[in-house]
């Protein structure tokens, strides 16, 4: 708590700075004073792209200390000239909400609650299961012979929220591996 | 679009689903555009309009068909623009029938398969006397006959047109031989007149002159008019149609290839162009090549032909280097051409593979494993229900989101559990929730819905156990890998020859400009070995050069990363060439040889683009000429020599076979060469145009989950008197996975509702701010009810049509910060089958005060219904109305009324009709699609 002063009365620090109507600097307090945007603040900005909608807005994307603290519109973009929508403005709170999920979770068969488990035994576990479904669910040839090459045993929906490279290297690797039904929002 | 003097926003609410985009509209309309709002529903892109035009869902093709004939009747299109670029003057073959011949269907239909050949849809004898095109239709070396469509295969001409064998089609310059394409189109929309438009879409007449006028007086050489469609024309039976009908209007008045000019498609998440461009999809490889299909591709130069001849005109004619790039891409080494470079590796197709045939695959116990990789189909697709039933039937998932989505949690809570018609204890599947990186967490390209590719910078690293989709599917590769390493499996050979080598950083990432590298593609040996390629062009079919996407390359040329450019746009010209990258070859404006007129002067200096420049013998402008850049307006082309240099100089479509716009279309669309009218499978309006009601091609599944109203047909019209679109709010996004569990966005749109005009919530005695119940033949919701003159009760053949209003964001769960009723629910399975979309747009219902009943009863409230209205399996699904096509006796059916008989009825198959090997003929001569072998 600074010193009492008499010089920070408000009608006085309205006389000073000027501020005639009273409703500027003149009543605004110490610890409005001390704050500061926390674009100011941020450590490293990141040229970034709205993830919703296809538009396309640009974001810049503050940070500190490793951690997201504020998205804003780019002004540079010859797409959005700085706005976003408020999904697009929200969008901080996709990174920081405390409703999202950070560790794996898995349901057994049958089980009845989530149970915690290993990152790496889950992908393992789950290249195991890829390659007996693919075998499961093989087609070699169609019913005259024709050569299908391929299981029907393994699906994947999604990749209209995912990044280009990653679609190509899940069309690349499931199309290697002979899985044809492969979807994603753009059906839909 | 902000150089656009008239905008027309049909099948869009632009305003709420793209407002940041947007803002170009309000630009142009500052700029003095006239901005028309067609829409069921006035929203905020109608306030923001001069105009707003209600209209009844589905009915499209009349009011833009009445507008082809209003051009085309009072000689107010674009002569010289289209004698120059379109096919207008091709003649088509004299075996070709129109619907105004065949009570509303095409030459060609069989209705046993419900499903065209379109041989007789062909252009007439070239010149040198052969058959040209004949492209969609495939015989298989064994005879067999297979129509492309089928497996989705219409959509691989998306970026371009399907083959002919030759660009040379018989062309009469008058117009006048009756078998012309422009006489056959003014005989075709002939029967489509503004009293038709007032009679089926409820339009008045001054509405129509408003917007026909609006359209005539901003197109032409001083000005342009542009459209703007989103999924309210795509989630239709029919939607491709609906699309190509504007098509047609916007080259009727040379509305393409202009500034300000063509059809804007606005797609609804950050990459659904770049996911279909490299795409998540079972009938297309990257750069729309199409998978490949057994029985049509049985080897790799009938698979190359299929795309496109090496003889025919235009960029397509380069099909096999495309396709050799690619897969130079992803074998290296083990592609050669002596194997021709691995063409057997790739898997083949049947039939369609797509989400619905796999959701149905699964509930017959077919699929074990399903991924989700951003995408949350219990709430997302049409018959939700279905959708989570069919994941009960699931050995295992992974869901790779950012939090707890339905299609994760179903098992533990939902509708179903609530009903007890599944318990937890009873369900097998075994799930893996994976935690996702977001968009700020990984580096990598979106493509923006105006192909504009932008890179994003990595902000901060991952927390917890999140790992980006490319470090996953990375890492899932090298499990594989490894654990086939020994393999001696012929089948094993295409993952273990996959290049798969990508660079990683300290902490075991993939470095994704390594990824954007292979996509754009290198020299793979001569003196500029290793180094990227700056052009497709630059790609050959003899394994020197590799890409992993052909139109994408350029992304990568000089090992830079052209993508990630920021320069700021008060730097730049409007065009913006410095930000970003637009595929292809940065282009921003599609065909824009048309923007000037054949001998390449500007149609006017007011709407000057690109222009022939005599004097450096060379077309010049702001833009990137999507031309051969050198080549002289008045060349005749090379026609013996295929490809590009087979193009004249005014053949502006240059990835056509014939180098014109296609005001109609010989090949490439299953269900017609030209849009016609039918109406949404549910529909209780008889179509007023033709005895054939509904469209015959389209895809449906029947099933007891799937029920559609009876419309038409039957007797019990009553029971499901109304019709429901759904849509989305500006605060959420599509099945919400990305908004519920945002606070500040919950806060904005914290609940369901509908929206009902005062005289329907009179009618069923609906409260403003009350409960309301909407039930169709597949379930039942409740929403809070909106009573608002933002709906408008419509006349149509003698009858008031009520539309409601729906968003489909909310979901029954505990995870999200708000909850409600799933819509989606609600909507059946009925695809259309060019691109096997549903609809989405036009359902039948009815609504009720109150809430919904409760765990069991809710269920049986939707049984009930489908009793009253007499519903059967096959209701709402007869595929042919036109009584010259007889669809054969109708045996009996499975009667719903009879209680204690239905489960037997329904007991085998379990859930559904699995289909023959391709669209076939069920017991009761109805056609239907299931998986692709029994």
């Amino acid at each position: 708590m600074p010193r009492f002063s008499f010089l920070e009365w408000p009608v006085v620090r309205q006389l000073r700075d000027g501020d005639i109507l009273g409703r500027g600097t003149a009543v605004t307090s110490q610890h409005t004073r001390d704050k500061k945007p926390r674009t100011v603040e941020a450590d490293h900005v990141a040229h970034s792209v709205c993830p919703y909608c296809a538009v396309g807005c640009g974001q810049l994307v503050y940070s500190k200390d490793g951690k997201v603290t504020q998205i804003e519109g780019d002004p540079d973009s010859p797409i959005s000239r700085g706005r976003l929508c408020p999904k697009g403005a929200a969008s901080e709170q996709l990174v920081n909400s405390p409703r999202r999920v950070t560790t794996v979770r898995y349901r057994r068969p049958h089980g009845t609650e989530w149970e915690d488990l290993d990152l790496e035994t889950a992908l393992d576990m789950i290249a195991d299961r890829f390659l007996e479904a693919r075998r499961r669910h093989w087609e070699e040839t169609d019913e005259k012979g024709r050569t299908l090459r391929r299981t029907m045993g393994i699906a994947s929906l999604g990749g209209a929220t995912i990044d280009n490279e990653e679609n190509y290297l899940a069309k690349k690797l499931f199309t290697a591996a002979g899985a044809v039904q492969m979807e994603n929002q753009a059906r839909i | 679009m902000a150089n656009a003097d008239c905008i027309i926003i049909q099948g869009s609410n632009m305003a709420e689903a793209h407002p940041v985009g947007f803002q170009w509209v309000m630009e142009a309309k500052a700029r003095g555009a006239r901005i028309i709002h067609v829409d069921p529903r006035f929203t905020r892109t109608s306030a923001n309009a001069h105009k707003h035009i209600p209209t009844r869902a589905g009915t499209d093709v009349v009011l833009l068909g009445a507008l082809i004939n209003h051009v085309l009747s009072n000689d107010l299109y674009f002569e010289d623009y289209i004698k120059a670029f379109t096919n207008a003057s091709s003649i088509v073959s004299s075996d070709f029938q129109d619907t105004e011949d065949l009570e509303g269907l095409f030459s060609g239909f069989d209705p046993e398969t419900g499903s065209y050949d379109t041989d007789s849809w062909q252009y007439s004898a070239s010149q040198e006397g052969e058959r040209v095109g004949d492209a969609s239709t495939f015989t298989g070396r064994d005879g067999s006959h297979y129509t492309s469509g089928h497996a989705g295969a219409s959509e691989a001409f998306g970026a371009g047109g399907p083959p002919l064998e030759h660009g040379l089609p018989e062309r009469d310059e008058t117009l006048q031989d009756p078998h012309t394409v422009f006489q056959i189109l003014k005989r075709h929309y002939s029967r489509y007149t503004p009293e038709m438009v007032t009679e089926t879409c409820g339009i008045s007449r001054a509405d129509f002159d408003y917007l026909a006028d609006s359209l005539v007086s901003n197109s032409g050489r001083e000005r342009t008019t542009c459209f703007a469609y989103a999924v309210g024309w795509t989630q239709h039976v029919g939607g491709a149609q609906f699309i190509r009908t504007a098509a047609i209007l916007q080259l009727l008045m040379g509305n393409v290839g202009r500034p300000g000019s063509g059809i804007m498609a606005l797609r609804g998440h950050a990459t659904i162009q770049g996911s279909t461009d490299i795409p998540t999809l079972f009938n297309l490889l990257p750069g729309y090549l199409p998978m490949v299909s057994v029985g049509e591709h049985d080897d790799f130069a009938a698979y190359t032909d299929s795309i496109g001849r090496s003889e025919q005109k235009g960029y397509w004619a380069n099909s096999r280097a495309y396709a050799v790039n690619l897969l130079k891409a992803w074998w290296g080494d083990a592609a050669t051409a002596e194997n021709d470079f691995a063409f057997d590796y790739l898997p083949r197709l049947n039939g369609p593979a797509g989400t619905y045939q796999t959701l149905m695959r699964m509930l017959d116990d077919g699929v074990d494993g399903y991924f989700l990789l951003g995408q949350n189909p219990a709430v997302g697709s049409a018959n939700g229900r279905m959708q989570r039933l069919g994941m009960s039937h699931l050995k295992w998932m992974v869901v790779r989101d950012f939090s707890m989505i339905e299609s994760a949690t179903w098992w533990k809570e939902g509708p179903e559990i609530d009903s007890g018609e599944l318990r937890t204890e009873d369900i097998g599947t075994e799930i893996f929730f994976l935690p996702a990186a977001n968009h700020t967490e990984k580096a990598g390209s979106f493509t923006q819905t105006q192909r504009l590719v932008q890179w994003r910078e990595k902000a901060v690293e991952p927390p917890g156990d999140a790992q980006s989709e490319l470090e996953f599917l990375f890492d899932l590769g090298n499990r594989i890998r490894e654990k086939l390493k020994d393999s001696t499996d012929p089948r094993d050979r295409p993952l273990l020859d996959l290049t798969w080598d990508y660079p990683v950083d300290e902490s075991g990432e993939v470095d994704p400009e390594a990824v954007i590298a292979e996509i754009n593609g290198r020299f793979e040996s001569g003196p500029d070995a290793g180094k990227p390629l700056t052009s497709y062009t630059q790609m050959t079919d003899d394994g020197s050069t590799s890409g992993g996407c052909w139109i994408y390359t350029g992304v990568y040329a000089d090992g830079i990363n052209q993508a990630a450019r920021k320069k700021p746009r008060t730097e730049q010209d409007e065009f913006a060439h410095e930000w970003a990258w637009a595929w292809p070859a940065n282009r921003r404006i599609l065909y824009n040889r048309a923007s000037a007129d054949a001998d390449g002067k500007p149609w006017s200096e007011r709407k000057k683009l690109m222009w022939w420049d005599d004097e450096q013998k060379c077309w010049s402008g702001p833009d990137v000429p999507d031309f051969p850049a050198d080549k002289d307006p008045h060349d005749p082309g090379d026609t013996d020599a295929g490809g590009p240099a087979a193009l004249a100089g005014n053949d502006a479509f240059i990835m056509q076979a014939d180098g014109r716009g296609w005001l109609y279309a010989p090949t490439g669309l299953v269900d017609g060469p030209l849009p016609t009218h039918y109406e949404p499978v549910e529909s209780a309006i008889p179509n007023p145009l033709y005895p054939q009601q509904s469209n015959p091609t389209r895809v449906s599944f029947q099933d007891r989950h799937n029920l559609n109203a009876p419309g038409t047909s039957g007797t019990h019209q009553d029971v499901y008197p109304y019709v429901f679109s759904t849509y989305r709010v500006t605060e959420h996004h599509t099945a919400g996975g990305m908004s519920r569990w945002l606070p500040y966005l919950s806060e904005l749109q914290p609940e369901l509702f509908c929206e009902i005009s005062p005289e329907l919530a009179e009618e069923v005695g609906i409260e403003p701010y009350g409960w309301a119940t909407v039930i169709s033949p597949r379930a039942a919701i409740e929403a809070i009810a909106l009573v608002t003159e933002r709906m408008t009760p419509l006349t149509v053949a003698g009858q008031t049509v009520h539309q409601i209003g729906l968003p489909y964001h909310w979901a029954q769960g505990t995870h999200a910060v708000v909850d409600g009723d799933s819509v989606n629910d609600l909507i059946g399975m009925n695809l259309d089958a060019n691109t096997q979309i549903q609809n989405s747009k036009v359902t039948a219902c009815t609504i009720r005060p109150g809430r919904r009943p409760r765990g069991k009863a809710r269920q049986e409230l939707v049984e009930q219904l489908q009793r009253e209205a007499g519903l059967t399996l096959s209701t709402g699904d007869t595929r042919v109305t036109a009584p010259d096509f007889p669809e054969g006796t109708h045996p009996e059916d499975i009667d719903l009324s009879t209680g204690e008989t239905i489960e037997e009825s329904f007991d085998l198959p379990a859930h559904h009709r699995q289909g023959p090997q391709s669209p076939g003929l069920s017991e009761d001569g109805k056609h239907e699609q299931g998986g692709e072998e029994d």
